[in-house]
């Protein structure tokens, strides 16, 4: 079949590392071809080089058979490239057309026509399936949105090829079943799709072909209808994977945290956890189940004290902790995994040492004489951790920040782990990492919780409540809906409870055996 | 009381408080460039210092106020240059490279008048821009009286005003500005080129804010003084702060500060100090900052040096 673009013996060294390996990857017309890798692999280095924001230290790339040089992302848009990027590229206080027409602006004598730009988008919009108001601001509107103005943008400036990075990584799962739908709309109408991601799932759900990185060398290209889960996870971390967490069955002992009536309105004034009850107890993962936005963030923010609830308890071991500062709660023997790494998890542009004792610098034994580091003890601290939990690279006075993803996130994992919490709180433990970390903070998470913890597991993968909690609490608008035992859950009937269905009238959803 | 409200408020008043804004208003439509395309402008005062005695240089040479003025626009453009090629180019800290130009401004001038006229503390006088009747318009009562007798620089402040409007909203230009200003990556990767957007801005700036100190030495008055703008530029600073960096809410906050400045004398005469009303600005200001007044959100990007990967 006929290549509309191919890359041929790409190579890209940075300092101390190759990017990218003499890589030739073919892309078919009207494809949607997958490109998976774990972060660091090399998928963001080629997609940049092809829309020329990187330049190649050697290979060549053939567009429709011919040679061209891309020097800048000009170049790439005239050719009909297209990139959706991770960090959107959208300027907040612009209106979603004027964020399309950007440096393509319809106009006469240099005045902008308005009304054909917003024509325009709507046309585009409504020919594509991507609903979004041409005169709403960028500011206003949902991030799922925003993505499909980063699309419309695109298919704006003509694009054929259009190279997505990781578009799902920030989509609650209806938006990403809406982008799929998106996608497929686009292929339909002829244009070639680059579908960058490390979630395997994703891959097999919409792509045609698929192409695996690691470390800077491809692993191969497949097509996904001959292909598998388990093939493309030996082949992404090249190695045999757990796709499933080995686990014994938890030995739930005594209670270890309980929420009472908990309501807690966010910073706007919006009640978003109504009366919550919860119990967790030493050796079991309570998991919380919920699309994003039903109040999980409050709910957790106000058990580690980040927020004052309006009404309710948190007892720890039966003495009341929801007045105390996050601090105390912390010293109490709570820890946390926030769901934002970079904003609460971490100073980024501290180095692993100094991370690894945040929240305990305070105390014994990183303090001496009352206001003095211990260095000694910080250090020492530092190295046992970074081998305890295989944190890469090794070196200890190493900022944070130019961590991968995965190793940013074992080292708060690490911090708070270690301690040796009564009750552990984790909070989208493994968004955004790749396959390998993630499997490393299941196996710690199930670690912990067969040491004795109470585990509260906040996640919006369904995969991960699934395969870790042996207690699943399903949250909506605010509300417990349910609990049920894991053995009780499937994803379609969490996924049904989760869009507030309702658990005793099912209405065609079948779903197991439960109290009836 | 009504005459008591006529002693502050009047068409006298009103048309001195326009000339007093008229400097303001140029000067901070100088600051909507600059900061609208992500580069704060603290030196917009000496880059008007360096205009009010470029001005006077030029007409005492020339002998014409005109042609005075393009001089006071080349000058202050130079000195958005330097500023632009330090902060956008060498990427020093934006607040750093503005207040050296201030600095420098100051030392520049008192040199200069020492050097050109060999005295101290203010130049000849040379011949300024005479003030305009406007036919028609000036018969206008009241109207007539505010605005139909002016300096052409009156008029010219507020016909730049429409026109930093229309380029700022309407036209090609003004977007991609504004772009670059919230989001430089985003206009970058479109192909906009954030640095040429961003001299062509800060230089922009600077003639403007040439032509506001050009106003106080050969329109307003008909010679320079040292340090004549007397903290002029960072009051138009703050109007386009106040204003919440739109061309006519700049403009608003002009006239109202130049309304304070006009009723100075008037206050001073009913026991309230010159002092007092001169942090008037300044306190409204730092209103408008804190979000009392609506919010008044700076660009995106402002104060951070562009850098490509």
């Amino acid at each position: 079949m006929e290549h509309i673009l191919e890359m041929k013996n790409i190579t890209k060294r940075f300092p101390g590392v190759v990017a990218n390996d003499a890589i030739t990857l073919g892309i078919r017309k009207g494809e949607i071809h997958s490109l998976v890798g774990e972060n660091g692999s090399g998928k963001s280095t080629l997609m940049s080089i092809l829309y020329g924001l990187y330049h190649a230290d050697s290979g060549e790339i053939l567009f429709k058979g011919k040679k061209v040089e891309i020097g800048d992302s000009r170049a790439a848009i005239d050719l009909g490239l297209g990139m959706v990027f991770q960090h959107f590229m959208l300027v907040d206080t612009l209106t979603v057309a004027e964020n399309v027409i950007l440096r393509a602006e319809p106009a006469r004598y240099r005045f902008v026509d308005y009304r054909q730009a917003q024509n325009t988008v709507k046309k585009l919009a409504s020919d594509y399936g991507l609903r979004v108001d041409p005169r709403a601001r960028i500011s206003d509107i949902s991030v799922g949105q925003q993505q499909r103005v980063e699309i419309l943008k695109a298919l704006y400036r003509h694009a054929q090829i259009l190279i997505l990075d990781e578009p799902t990584a920030v989509l609650t799962p209806q938006e990403t079943e809406e982008l799929f739908q998106v996608m497929r709309n686009l292929k339909q109408q002829g244009t070639t799709i680059v579908f960058i991601t490390h979630k395997i799932k994703e891959v097999l759900a919409i792509s045609d072909r698929v192409s695996v990185l690691r470390r800077g060398k491809l692993m191969g290209t497949r097509n996904t209808a001959e292909t598998n889960h388990r093939e493309l996870a030996e082949m992404v971390v090249g190695r045999e994977v757990l796709l499933r967490v080995e686990k014994k069955p938890s030995e739930p002992r005594e209670t270890v945290a309980s929420i009472a009536g908990l309501t807690v309105k966010d910073r706007r004034g919006t009640t978003m956890v109504k009366d919550v009850s919860l119990e967790v107890r030493s050796g079991e993962v309570l998991g919380i189940a919920g699309v994003e936005g039903n109040g999980q963030q409050q709910l957790v923010e106000a058990i580690t004290g980040l927020i004052k609830p309006e009404a309710g308890k948190v007892m720890l071991h039966g003495q009341p902790i929801q007045k105390l500062s996050p601090m105390n709660i912390k010293k109490r023997g709570v820890s946390y995994i926030p769901e934002d790494r970079h904003k609460r998890g971490l100073i980024l542009d501290y180095n692993v040492a100094d991370n690894l004792i945040l929240g305990l610098h305070t105390q014994h034994p990183f303090v001496e004489r009352y206001l003095f580091r211990n260095e000694k003890q910080i250090d020492e601290h530092a190295r046992r951790l970074v081998a305890d939990y295989d944190i890469r690279p090794t070196d200890i006075r190493q900022i944070v920040r130019t961590f991968s993803g995965g190793n940013q996130q074992k080292v708060v994992v690490a911090r708070e782990f270690s301690r040796k919490p009564q009750f552990l709180i984790c909070s989208q433990p493994t968004r955004g990492l790749d396959i390998g970390a993630i499997e490393f903070i299941h196996q710690e998470i199930i670690r912990q919780r067969d040491q004795g913890t109470a585990v509260l597991l906040v996640s919006a993968e369904l995969d991960e409540i699934l395969s870790l909690s042996d207690r699943i609490a399903v949250m909506y608008e605010g509300r417990i809906v349910t609990v049920l035992p894991a053995a009780e859950s499937d994803e379609r009937r969490l996924g049904y409870l989760m869009l507030g269905g309702d658990l005793h009238r099912t209405e065609g959803v079948e779903i197991g055996t439960s109290a009836e | 009381m009504w005459a008591y409200i006529t002693y502050f408020v009047n068409a006298t008043v009103l048309a001195a408080a326009l000339r007093m804004a008229t400097p303001l208003i140029f000067t901070s439509m100088g600051g909507i460039f600059s900061e609208r395309s992500g580069v704060i402008n603290i030196g917009l005062e000496g880059m008007m210092l360096t205009g009010a005695f470029m001005g006077m240089l030029v007409t005492y040479y020339s002998g014409t106020p005109w042609v005075g003025l393009l001089g006071a626009l080349a000058s202050g453009a130079v000195m958005g240059l330097i500023h632009a090629v330090a902060s956008v180019r060498y990427k020093v800290d934006q607040v750093v490279s503005g207040t050296a130009i201030n600095i420098f401004a100051v030392g520049f001038t008192v040199f200069m008048l020492r050097t050109v006229f060999d005295v101290a503390g203010t130049s000849p006088a040379v011949p300024r821009i005479q003030s305009i009747t406007l036919p028609l318009i000036s018969r206008i009562p009241v109207v007539g009286e505010i605005i139909g007798n002016q300096n052409p620089m009156v008029y010219m402040a507020l016909a730049l005003v429409v026109l930093v409007h229309v380029f700022l909203f309407r036209t090609v230009w003004g977007l991609r500005l504004r772009a670059v200003g919230e989001h430089p990556k985003a206009a970058d990767t479109v192909g906009i080129n954030v640095f040429q957007t961003r001299y062509i801005a800060v230089i922009a700036s600077g003639a403007l804010a040439g032509l506001g100190g050009a106003y106080l030495s050969i329109a307003h008055l008909s010679r320079f003084g040292d340090g004549m703008t007397a903290g002029r530029g960072f009051i138009s600073l703050a109007a386009m702060i106040f204003g919440k960096w739109t061309p006519f809410g700049a403009l608003g906050a002009s006239i109202l500060f130049g309304f304070a400045d006009a009723v100075q004398m008037r206050l001073q005469e009913v026991g309230i100090p010159r002092h007092f009303v001169q942090m008037g600005p300044y306190i409204l200001t730092m209103i408008a900052l804190a979000g009392f007044i609506g919010r008044a959100t700076p660009p995106k990007a402002i104060g951070k040096p562009y850098e490509k990967e």
